[in-house]
């Protein structure tokens, strides 16, 4: 089974070999409401932790997803252009941003596994 | 729940924003509008004196007519619009929840000596607004189907005493009911128990608006937009426009002869990125002619719209704009409003 590691910002990466692919949670997407807009970013493009790569808007708000860890991308999920509702029936499959190469796989111990998130969720409301 | 203007509002129930506003277009939504002033001005010579605040035509009124109209500041801008009603001994007024206290205490501090200011603290306001609003309430009213679009009467909704209003903030046909506070929960359940009545938030509220194109105080006008430059001339009767008599005429008056520097319009961007209020309009050149005001997603348009002011050279219909948006130019033009068409009810 993938690991699964989330962000504070909440974010999800699910890592296969070196490459992660990159996506908001459940919990996020509930936040948001209604997603109206995704822009992805270009493959090719390089981020650090914490950079903008990515913007979700609901029709309350535009809410930008950050690179969980450094790295490149390697694919963008076009399908949301035409599709980003997917990002609420299905945040944590279908409705993931990007594809990242990590530039460094222990930046992924620093983050939280979905029981630490869940956790943490519960400290938000 | 959110804080607006005091209150704790719903942005949206758990049908969500897009469903809320689609049900509203398709069927009716139920909107608990309390938050907004409800005031009573009485006085000998109430509708000429109120008239002295506001540029719209308040002595023309019938009893049981509704007029939009604007309270203005010295130098032409607007302190807030509101919706004064003809009730034959007195005029009833509703205003914005975010400029209530400052209404009251406007009007006290011009007309403090000529009339009487009620401030109505013991009814709530529900809107029911949507194409199935008549034929809903006319299950529990008399008389309200045949009304006509601004105009108000006092009927019996299910044994309450209510303030009915053919009036709305959605552009669908549709009314806006006054109900005293003991019974306003009562009235709202035994619409909210109609199937095709669905309790509509703050989000959608927006929403439903901006596609009408109506202003939202605050964004689309304020104390420095007048309301020829906010595209609000045709509230203002021609009695007024020749006669003046109200705060700012000078500078509405002008602007209505020479026109004004800059106006409110429609925006289309193209794509799907939404364009939000603050966000920089520029011509070809990347010269800044104005902000966007009011914009998001419309879910009837299915894309993205947007409202702003634009230097009065871009304001035809079809004018090519660009919008900054997250520093990237998004290509737009000027549409006329409203984005969807209104439904009121004319008779």
């Amino acid at each position: 089974m993938a690991t699964v590691k989330f962000t504070e910002a909440h974010e999800w990466i699910s890592m296969d070999g070196d490459v992660g692919t990159v996506g908001i949670s459940d919990y996020a997407q509930a936040q948001l409401g209604d997603v109206v807009f995704v822009e992805v970013p270009d493959v090719g493009a390089a981020f650090k932790q914490g950079e903008e790569a990515a913007v979700v808007e609901s029709v309350k708000a535009a809410s930008e997803v950050y690179a969980p860890v450094d790295g490149e991308i390697t694919e963008a999920n076009s399908a949301l252009e035409d599709n980003p509702a997917t990002v609420n029936t299905d945040a944590q499959g279908g409705g993931w941003f990007y594809k990242i190469k990590v530039a460094n796989l222990g930046d992924l111990d620093a983050l939280m596994d979905e029981a630490a998130y869940l956790a943490f969720v519960e400290t938000l409301d | 729940m959110v804080p607006f203007a005091g209150y704790d509002m719903p942005v949206q129930y758990p049908a969500g924003i897009l469903t809320e506003h689609r049900h509203t277009r398709a069927d009716a939504g139920l909107f608990d509008v309390g938050h907004m002033g409800q005031a009573i001005l009485r006085g000998d010579d109430v509708a000429a004196a109120l008239e002295t605040l506001v540029p719209g035509d308040i002595a023309g009124l019938e009893e049981g007519q509704i007029r939009y109209t604007q309270f203005t500041n010295e130098a032409g801008g607007i302190l807030d619009d509101l919706m004064v009603t003809q009730r034959g001994d007195h005029l009833f007024l509703v205003v914005n929840a975010g400029c209530k206290d400052a209404d009251y205490a406007h009007i006290q501090e011009r007309l403090g000596g000529r009339v009487d200011l009620e401030i109505i603290e013991d009814r709530g306001l529900i809107a029911l607004q949507g194409p199935k609003a008549a034929e809903i309430l006319s299950g529990h009213a008399a008389g309200v189907q045949e009304m006509s679009f601004m105009r108000l009467r006092e009927i019996e909704i299910a044994g309450i005493p209510c303030l009915v209003s053919r009036s709305g903030y959605t552009g669908e046909d549709g009314y806006e009911i006054s109900v005293p506070n003991d019974r306003a929960v009562e009235l709202a359940e035994i619409l909210l128990a109609e199937t095709a009545v669905a309790p509509i938030g703050l989000g959608a509220r927006d929403t439903l608006r901006l596609e009408a194109g109506l202003c939202l105080y605050g964004h689309d006008i304020d104390e420095t937009t007048s309301p020829i430059e906010a595209g609000l001339l045709w509230s203002i009767g021609k009695r007024r426009r020749e006669e003046g008599g109200f705060l700012g005429a000078t500078r509405i008056i002008s602007e209505i002869a020479n026109k004004p520097s800059r106006r409110r319009v429609g925006i289309l961007p193209e794509g799907r990125a939404p364009a939000r209020d603050h966000a920089e309009i520029t011509d070809g050149s990347k010269n800044k002619i104005g902000n966007i005001t009011s914009g998001g997603f419309g879910p009837t348009v299915n894309g993205p719209i947007a409202m702003g002011y634009v230097a009065a050279d871009f304001a035809a219909v079809d004018t090519t704009l660009q919008l900054t948006v997250r520093g990237k130019s998004l290509n737009s033009k000027v549409i006329k409003l409203p984005f969807v068409q209104q439904n009121y009810y004319r008779g």
